[in-house]
């Protein structure tokens, strides 16, 4: 066998469209800094949580990918569905729910999103149309596929918005359902969140075709390549799927191109990728630097900006706090939701 | 000698057929491969081909006829130089069916099953049915397919979804007529993709839409079987009873005939395992209606185990509004003293057949037909072998953790004081599916190893 290739060391958008990304208004600014950055902190918390020994199991954290889930939901409108993997805590946030739920969840207590039965890599909201949390990679991709379906089955113009990683995008069951999305117009966008690694495999050692726009090609899905670091250039190419789903005109494919700061989980052992690759991301790319760099250019005050950073820091600690202090689970849970 | 044409067989299962049409006049020269005549089958109609030539002598059975047995002379054909006037002569002892056109299915397609009536010695009334209740006379595959129709149109969010469903109308035909009545929105035919169609209907489900998922063969499903239990199984309760799935995943399962170790495995010990299922196995024309609708209205995920063998079985099914058979409820077949026979879906026709025997010996089975497999009622199997002190149970699966398993350790957990002999179980053989005819029978359970079981725990 030859020597696995090492990782492509491009940068994340490397390969996106050129041109800069239509501009955000100053509130758009503002309420995509301010979404990202609870997301990053909260992910922050959770991984001190974690090394307290306060969560256990699996935590994926979503750091350095921020830009993904808060672009695509402004993209979105009331109804549109958001259903995606393991690493999920960004997603929750971005759709709204409640940090508080979301951390007692991942600390296994009552207040949690699924009373504490589901933990870190399965929480549900219907409420926000949030489909879960799945552990199973790629299993959300035919699930998410048939939210869609049921949206046509209703004649609704509600979207379906699946979220899986470069890793999912080998799995069998995505091509069956690009495949069935395709033949029935389904509206549903795939958002491939390529973070450059699944797990611990290099996107260059596990893809054959490593440009995932492509990946519906046979099935004639248009896919496009985001610079997934930039929240503006999200927010436009969700639009422009979003706006090709409610047209009746079938799924669409986004492929973005982010970067996880993170391990995969708390136990990552980091040996794939050298320190310094995860540095210049950090420090040339950072999706929130680029938008705090922007509102400062833009002549928005420090002082502003430490609001936003205190507001989030408030709703974090407070959310630990809760998460830590609400009771476990009364053992009677044990027996139900078992049936309905 | 003139050369008999019998009824042919269409698929190895197959007793009787109706001859629909004959496209050949007597007197009318033959040639090999004309198409001489139409079979139908409760699957299909056929066409026959002519394997010899010479001129149609003379038709023996007429169109229009309906149930004619396989291998009846249907009509014979004149070689050249013979006349009427030889038709007279004894038959060729070398007679032989003509061949039929293949079946045309999409998939491996599991033959089409005996048309003989099921045994349903049943001695206990239904208590489903309110006693003077009007019965009519249907087969499994028209039970199935009114209960789905009748739910279709009780509910918008109902859809059925499969390979073969729609245009074909069903592998096993018993989707038959549902796209003509609800249209293609509701009865989607599906690319030939079981794991990518399980999750979209377990998806679809999450919404709160209704989705019959048939599946050719259960044991197609394992291509689906994540989605099944990650997805559909799961998922109430990961979400602390906030998103559940109504779904229900249908199709045959088990053993059809001569189709083989990779068309013949038995699921209901796999589905049975698993906490939030539901999983269905009936065995009477009645309880395929009856539990069909129940199964379609449950807001849970149901498993629904078919048997290909009895889809042709005919059963009286009562004629009811809304005949709903309750999830969860074993049936009393037949009332007995002396010992108690458990079975559920096809492995109930060895119960039953193993009844009777036993009863000219003097030995009072009372045989216990489950119904459903999970929730299991214990109650019925403890009450009655507390009332009998043995236990035969019967499937068709394997008996390594199987359902027969399961029933043993209920018994032995609830009603051990009350047991004269260890609970025998008469299951599949520990092999996989043969196809020889020979091999593949001893391979299923029969009758008479469960007349074997029951009298050695009657230490007869």
């Amino acid at each position: 066998m030859a020597a696995p290739k090492k990782a492509a060391a491009s940068t994340p958008q490397d390969k996106t469209d050129g041109g800069s990304p239509p501009e955000f208004t100053r509130e758009q600014e503002l309420k995509a800094l301010r979404d990202m950055l609870l997301i990053r902190r909260f992910e922050e918390k959770a991984g001190q949580l974690y090394g307290m020994g306060a969560i256990g199991g699996f935590c994926h954290l979503y750091i350095g990918q921020e830009a993904v889930v808060v672009g695509m939901q402004m993209a979105l409108k009331q109804g549109d569905q958001v259903i995606t993997g393991y690493r999920d805590h960004g997603h929750m946030l971005a759709t709204g729910m409640d940090a508080n739920g979301v951390m007692a969840e991942l600390t296994g207590r009552r207040g949690g999103y699924s009373k504490g039965k589901g933990g870190s890599m399965h929480m549900f909201s219907k409420e926000k149309h949030f489909y879960g949390g799945h552990g199973i990679v790629g299993a959300q991709v035919s699930l998410g596929t048939g939210l869609a379906f049921a949206n046509h089955y209703r004649g609704n113009d509600n979207v379906s918005v699946t979220y899986f990683g470069d890793g999912a995008a080998n799995q069998g069951q995505v091509y069956e359902s690009f495949n069935m999305a395709e033949l029935w117009k389904l509206p549903v966008i795939y958002v491939i969140e390529n973070n450059r690694y699944a797990m611990g495999t290099a996107v260059s050692r596990a893809s054959a075709q490593q440009d995932f726009s492509k990946r519906g090609a046979s099935f004639n899905i248009p896919g496009k390549q985001v610079d997934g670091m930039d929240v503006r250039a999200v927010k436009a190419a969700g639009d422009e799927a979003a706006a090709w789903c409610r047209a009746g005109k079938g799924p669409f494919i986004l492929e973005m191109q982010t970067y996880r700061y993170r391990g995969h989980s708390m136990s990552d052992p980091a040996k794939y990728r050298t320190r310094e690759e995860v540095e210049k991301v950090r420090h040339d790319q950072d999706p929130i630097e680029q938008v705090r760099n922007r509102l400062l250019a833009a002549k928005v005050s420090e002082a502003d900006l430490k609001a936003i950073d205190a507001e989030v820091r408030d709703i974090v600690n407070a959310s630990a706090d809760f998460a830590q202090h609400d009771p476990e689970p009364d053992a009677a849970e044990l027996w139900t939701d078992v049936y309905r | 000698m003139p050369i008999q044409v019998l009824m042919p067989a269409l698929s190895p299962t197959m007793e009787k057929g109706n001859l629909a049409k004959w496209l050949k006049k007597e007197g009318e020269t033959i040639k090999s491969g004309d198409v001489i005549a139409e079979i139908e089958t409760d699957k299909a109609t056929m066409e026959v081909e002519a394997t010899d030539e010479g001129t149609l002598g003379k038709i023996l059975i007429p169109e229009g006829t309906a149930d004619v047995a396989v291998n009846t002379p249907i009509a014979t054909i004149l070689a050249d130089g013979e006349s009427a006037a030889d038709l007279a002569k004894a038959p060729a002892p070398a007679a032989k069916a003509a061949e039929s056109a293949p079946p045309a299915a999409a998939k491996a397609e599991a033959p089409a099953p005996k048309a003989a009536p099921a045994p349903q010695a049943v001695a206990e009334p239904d208590p489903e049915v309110p006693a003077g209740t009007e019965m009519i006379t249907q087969t499994i595959r028209e039970a199935l397919r009114d209960a789905m129709a009748e739910e279709m149109r009780r509910d918008a969010d109902v859809f059925v979804m499969g390979e073969e469903v729609a245009e074909y109308q069903g592998a096993y035909k018993v989707t038959q007529g549902l796209l003509q009545e609800f249209g293609a929105k509701r009865v989607i035919d599906t690319p030939i993709t079981e794991h990518g169609f399980a999750g979209v209907g377990v998806g679809a489900a999450m919404t709160g839409l209704k989705p019959i998922v048939e599946f050719m063969t259960f044991n197609f499903a394992m291509q689906a079987i994540d989605q099944i239990i990650n997805s559909a199984a799961k998922t109430l309760y990961m979400s602390g009873g906030q998103m559940g799935c109504s779904i229900v995943f249908r199709g045959p399962n088990g053993a059809a005939a001569r189709v083989a170790a990779q068309h013949s495995q038995d699921y209901s010990a796999w589905y049975s395992n698993v906490p939030g299922l539901k999983v269905v196995a009936p065995f009477s024309a009645a309880d395929y209606k009856g539990l069909l609708k129940a199964a379609i209205r449950d807001p849970n995920p149901v498993i629904f185990l078919e048997n290909e063998v009895l889809y042709g079985h005919t059963g009286e099914v009562p004629k009811l509004d809304d005949f709903i058979v309750p999830i969860g409820k074993a049936r009393i077949v037949r009332s007995g003293s002396h010992v108690t026979i458990i079975s559920w879906s096809n492995g109930m026709t060895y119960a039953l057949k193993a009844a009777d025997e036993l009863a000219k010996d003097g030995i009072e089975a009372e045989v216990i037909d489950l119904r459903t497999l999970r929730p299991m009622d214990t109650e019925t199997i403890i009450n009655s072998v507390k009332k009998t002190g043995r236990a035969v149970t019967v499937e068709e699966g394997w008996a390594q953790s199987g359902v027969g398993a399961e029933i043993a350790a209920r018994i032995m957990e609830n009603a051990f004081d009350y047991l004269d002999a260890p609970v025998a179980r008469v299951s599949g053989k520990d092999v996989p599916m043969p196809y020889a005819a020979n091999l593949e029978k001893l391979a299923l359970p029969s009758a008479a190893e469960v007349v074997e079981a029951a009298k050695a725990v009657c230490y007869r």
